[in-house]
């Protein structure tokens, strides 16, 4: 089974679909974070508006996606080809890709953004006064003293987010592929509900479980120990 | 100063761009009949045909069998979000109240095996799941769609570390006043905790209102489907159709997003530090 080119297509787009995932949500929920902690005027509006998001339900954001990325209709299919981008969701396997990560990102924009939020509240007043008085750059500033300061919280998401990844974007995938996963990219979760309910092969589909069992468990073992050393508490 | 406060809230305005303007459009095109959206594309002002499309999706029925419509489908999710929130918060409640306060004997081991199931999320173990409701003929019932997602450790570890914070005092306190273990646990322990159910209740209702893997596999009956279920559904039929019904899609989408979003964003601080708190 692990040799099976299939097997490797499927493993190969799960990698590269879990590290776009867990790099740009991480990246712009930071962003968003920082700017929301810093701004004094409507913080809580914008905090409000941010994270609403988070009580969408995978499948019914993958809807939306097949919507705003439909041939016919979909307003971004209308933006790509201003560009000369012309976009064919579920024909073409880049552009599929393209839909599932902008749709899986948008979906876990929310939680990270949560997260580095309560982060960046965490760390005390006094430590960024005396920062602010020892650097002036902001950016530089930021980077030597905010940015370690929130390495637990961000290990953590780091964490979250592949598990994420691996197996919450379920429902986004089911969605977008709408039954016809043939030439479509698919990742590791959804080729075991595949092999094992619709392809009838139960062996296969228990090995892949087991397989991702183990993942789950490095996983957790990662979580629960390497962080605790290796991370800077304050 | 005055400059880098206007670029800040550029950024997040783009952010709550970004994470609005996709529910913002589904709405829009829910107001809408399919033609104008087939004809002309996603419109980006309101229609005039809320109350029909709102209306067909909720009292008409639709599907394969024609016996399923969308106040059925709310109603089954209320069931799953409500049964599942309750269900997780009474198990964890008192499996971490028997780690916390009672030497038996295997305790580490229970601990143990408690702790394993967080390295089995329900997706790793879809097939042995089905397999053992199907064997005990819960397929196609309500406890067969909610037990078995009830069944992971993550609310004992948030009530486990908040028991463990509980002063030794009130403990001796109750014991002189001759309370026994469950007068305690019933007029000391749930008291404290009120918060602490408050916000994982509002996690775990959303959690169990957005599942969708296993009430895929369990319910096949479209009585029993859940708003989330139903996207299925709503795909093969009125997308898949000649001319795709997005209006009413859309509609029965924006019912599956509005009840967990209103929980969040009315119980905010509490759903908050529920998140925060639960995944440490």
């Amino acid at each position: 089974m692990v040799t099976s080119t299939d097997y490797g297509r499927v493993a190969r787009f799960t990698a590269v679909f879990t590290f776009f995932v867990t790099l740009l949500s991480l990246g712009i929920a930071l962003l968003l974070a920082v700017k929301a902690d810093k701004v004094l005027r409507g913080a809580s509006s914008y905090k409000t508006l941010l994270m609403w998001v988070y009580a969408v339900a995978p499948p019914v954001a993958g809807l939306i996606g097949v919507l705003l990325f439909d041939q016919h209709v979909g307003p971004i299919v209308e933006l790509f080809a201003l560009f000369g981008w012309k976009m064919q969701i579920g024909v073409s396997y880049f552009d599929t890709s393209f839909a599932m990560i902008v749709t899986a990102v948008w979906k876990q924009i929310p939680v990270n953004f949560i997260f580095f939020l309560s982060g960046l509240q965490g760390i005390s007043k006094s430590v960024q006064e005396a920062a602010s008085i020892d650097c002036r750059s902001g950016f530089r500033r930021f980077w030597t003293v905010t940015f370690p300061l929130l390495a637990p919280t961000g290990f953590f998401l780091l964490i979250i987010n592949i598990t994420y990844a691996f197996f919450d974007t379920f429902g986004i995938i089911d969605v977008i592929v709408k039954n016809e996963p043939g030439n479509n990219p698919v990742t590791l979760v959804y080729k075991v509900y595949l092999d094992g309910f619709r392809g009838n092969d139960l062996g296969g589909s228990s090995a892949q479980s087991v397989i991702l069992m183990v993942m789950v468990f490095i996983l957790t073992i990662v979580q629960f120990r390497l962080i605790e050393r290796r991370v800077h508490y304050t | 100063m005055k400059k880098l406060q206007i670029s800040d809230h550029i950024i997040l305005l783009l952010g709550v761009f970004f994470m609005v303007t996709p529910v913002v459009l589904a709405f829009l095109t829910s107001t809408h009949d399919a033609i104008t959206i087939y004809k002309e594309g996603i419109q980006f002002t309101p229609g005039g045909k809320f109350f029909e499309n709102y209306e067909t999706v909720l009292f008409e029925a639709g599907g394969f069998t024609k016996e399923v419509n969308g106040f059925v489908m709310l109603k089954n999710s209320m069931i799953l979000g409500l049964g599942f929130a309750v269900g997780k918060i009474v198990i964890s409640m008192l499996a971490a109240y028997a780690i916390v306060y009672f030497r038996f004997p295997m305790a580490t081991l229970c601990f143990w095996v408690i702790f394993a199931t967080l390295l089995l999320p329900l997706e790793v173990r879809i097939l042995p799941s089905y397999e053992i409701v199907q064997s005990l003929g819960m397929v196609n019932t309500y406890s067969g769609l909610i037990v078995p997602l009830i069944a992971s450790a993550t609310g004992t570890f948030f009530f486990r570390q908040f028991f463990m914070s509980v002063p030794d005092e009130l403990l001796e306190a109750a014991r002189i006043d001759g309370a026994g273990p469950w007068k305690f646990f019933k007029d000391i322990l749930v008291p404290l905790s009120q918060t602490m159910i408050a916000a994982i209740f509002i996690i775990m209702f959303v959690y169990g209102w957005n599942q969708y893997l296993w009430p895929t596999l369990i319910t096949t009956d479209e009585s029993l489907f859940t708003l989330v279920r139903g996207i299925k559904q709503i795909l093969q039929v009125w997308v898949g159709a000649q001319i795709p019904d997005f209006n009413e899609a859309m509609a029965l989408a924006i019912l599956a997003i509005v009840p967990p979003v209103l929980i969040v964003v009315i119980f905010q601080s509490w759903f908050v530090k529920g998140l925060v708190e639960s995944d440490k």
